[in-house]
């Protein structure tokens, strides 16, 4: 009733780093991976972060996976202070909000694809019998009705990526990040893959962030930030590709 | 979860079918060992408790010295008991259910065309008290017949079946050398002893008739004493030692010149034997456990490392420490429980053959096998700990980078 007006403009950014830094070693041998990131990332926005290897690219994408933890500087998801967070508290956080999408899509192997899309579901008590619906129901939203039963192996790169698309889409995330989600896959599968997330982000409102170094693929973005040696460089807004 | 955990401990086992069973071989020897043994153990303690107790459990014997140094060291045999010794026991010994005296020889048995070698025994009323022995049919010797010293018996099966067949024996006639004797009951079978001796073979006849028409004497070969029940046979043992001594005119400092025997004290020698030795193979099968834990946690290392990467999948996609622990806890008990089971089967079997082969009872023990089986459960967990926590506290980042 006495809610301010403004609250609603005032809502936190579903990402936000603030003077993030990241080193490795210290003393002499100190990597500096990270020397102060400011991004912020609104909700339902695709990001491409792009930049040479060794630009930091891939420490931000675990930093906001929640995989690591920032040297010094805050990362607030959702208004929560990261940093002060344990590390079930991270993973809870995982499991709850975020999907990955790897380049070398790390799917388990000799586990047929509808068990690895259920994986996650797993850790979040979803009823076996729920959890092959849905299962089923993310693998068919990739194109992949009737694979259920193949492993990995049996599996094209561009099946396998979408296998994990599927695994990190069931369980309905904020976020997808996507690091280097082409990276191992043919121009033509690439595509594929990249309408698929484009799709995803369009219907389903998700927000998602995908570290790559190829600016075609940079390209099914409408966010483009670029990494120097640990800095934001440059940041660019378009319309994205087919949207 | 703990389901889906265990499903995919029983995946992961599969998949290493030959691995996982050298590793599960050193708690399927050990479990199997502590099996054999004390099932077999138990089958030995079991069939000499039977036996001894088919003598009678609270029986002490009492029997002439078989050999004493006489005057100028020669050796003779001790004087045999009266009828007076048995009764001064009975009089004299407090606690005493029954007093039997007996006197014992070897004798034809003929009916029709049949004989048969058999002992026959010269006992009164008590005697079946003592061995704890039942009429299968018939009746016990009236208080006339033993004071008369009629002829009459009691026969044990097997003396029924070799003589008479399928005759029924009451009231007939037998012959025992050239004693004319009837039939007045059977005895319930009691089976074979420990020492391979069939109790089944014997004729009971009146202590007097024996004496007087078999063995010529009075005298009484053996007294066969039973105590009440609760009362120690070791004092009845040590009172009746006091009096046959005064009895027998034994000087102090001298030797005894007859033995009494005390069926507690064999019971308890065997069950303290036995005691031993399954203490001793327990110390075993504990060492054989212990490596084959530490087989188990050496297996278990192996996996977490080749694993790296799926839990580095697992942690990425939100799996908490202790679910990753629990996951490999689980995946080393099962290992170590399967261990278990095979070995109690294989236990079992090998108590199976072993009894047979020794000739003693198989008897089930569930506590054992419930203990073992908990105990090589236990193992998983104590030795599944370790790699379980390795895995757990793996940082993802780094796991996801391993190939």
């Amino acid at each position: 009733m006495n809610q301010d007006p403004l609250s609603r403009q005032n809502e936190p950014p579903l990402i936000a780093l603030c003077a993030v830094t990241k080193v490795y070693g210290a003393g002499r041998i100190a990597m500096h991976a990270l020397r102060g990131i400011d991004l912020s990332i609104a909700k339902g926005e695709f990001t491409a972060v792009m930049g040479p290897s060794g630009s930091g690219k891939s420490t931000c994408m675990n930093i906001l996976g929640c995989l690591d933890l920032p040297s010094s500087g805050s990362y607030r998801f959702k208004g929560v202070a990261v940093e002060k967070l344990t590390r079930d508290q991270r993973a809870r956080l995982r499991r709850q909000y975020l999907g990955f999408v790897f380049q070398g899509f790390n799917l388990l192997n000799r586990t047929s694809a509808l068990e690895n899309v259920e994986l996650p579901l797993i850790y979040r008590r979803v009823p076996a019998r729920q959890r092959h619906q849905k299962a089923r129901e993310a693998l068919a939203a990739v194109g992949l009705s009737g694979w259920e039963g193949h492993t990995p192996s049996e599996l094209s790169g561009g099946q396998q990526q979408r296998v994990a698309i599927a695994r990190a889409m069931v369980i309905e995330p904020e976020v997808l990040l996507a690091d280097e989600p082409t990276g191992n896959l043919d121009s033509a599968t690439s595509i594929e893959i990249m309408e698929l997330l484009v799709s995803l982000n369009l219907r389903q409102k998700i927000t998602i962030v995908m570290v790559t170094h190829e600016t075609e693929m940079a390209s099914y973005a409408r966010r483009i930030v670029r990494f120097r040696d640990g800095r934001v460089e440059t940041e660019e807004h378009h319309g994205g590709r087919e949207s | 979860m703990i389901w889906e955990t265990l499903l995919l401990a029983f995946r992961a086992i599969r998949r290493n079918v030959l691995r996982s069973s050298l590793t599960i071989l050193g708690i399927v020897i050990g479990v199997a060992a502590v099996i054999t043994m004390v099932t077999l153990g138990g089958g030995a303690t079991a069939q000499v408790k039977v036996e001894i107790s088919s003598l009678g459990s609270n029986m002490l014997s009492v029997r002439p010295g078989q050999w004493f140094r006489g005057p100028g060291g020669i050796r003779t045999a001790a004087d045999d008991f009266d009828i007076e010794d048995a009764k001064a026991i009975r009089r004299e010994v407090f606690g005493l259910e029954a007093v039997a005296p007996t006197a014992s020889k070897v004798a034809q048995a003929i009916y029709g065309n049949k004989n048969w070698s058999t002992s026959v025994i010269g006992v009164t009323n008590d005697y079946l008290k003592v061995r704890d022995l039942s009429l299968l049919t018939g009746r016990e010797f009236t208080e006339g017949e033993l004071r008369s010293g009629k002829t009459v018996c009691m026969i044990g099966t097997t003396v029924q079946k070799e003589i008479f067949g399928d005759q029924p024996p009451l009231g007939e006639r037998i012959r025992l050398n050239r004693l004319s004797c009837q039939v007045i009951g059977i005895l319930e079978s009691k089976g074979q002893s420990s020492f391979g001796q069939d109790q089944d073979d014997l004729i009971l006849i009146p202590l007097r008739a024996f004496q007087r028409r078999i063995q010529g004497d009075t005298d009484i070969k053996a007294i066969y004493v039973s105590a009440l029940d609760g009362v120690s046979t070791t004092a009845v043992k040590e009172e009746i030692e006091k009096l046959m001594r005064i009895r027998r005119r034994i000087l102090p400092g001298q030797d005894d010149d007859f033995n009494v025997f005390d069926m507690q004290e064999i019971v308890g020698a065997m069950t303290s034997t036995t005691r031993v030795l399954t203490a001793l193979l327990g110390a075993v099968a504990a060492v054989s456990l212990l490596v084959g834990g530490i087989g188990i946690m050496n297996i278990m290392l192996v996996s977490v490392s080749e694993r790296t990467r799926e839990i580095g999948i697992r942690l990425a996609i939100g799996a908490l420490e202790r679910e990753v622990l629990l996951q490999f806890l689980i995946e080393a008990v099962v290992l170590s429980s399967f261990g278990g089971l095979f070995g109690i089967i294989l236990g079992l079997v090998a108590a199976g053959v072993g009894a047979r082969m020794l000739g003693v009872p198989f008897i089930l023990n569930p506590s054992i096998i419930t203990v073992s089986f908990l105990f090589s459960a236990a193992v998983g967990v104590v030795f599944g700990f370790f790699p379980a926590r390795q895995a757990a506290r793996l940082d993802p980042i780094e796991a996801l980078r391993h190939e």
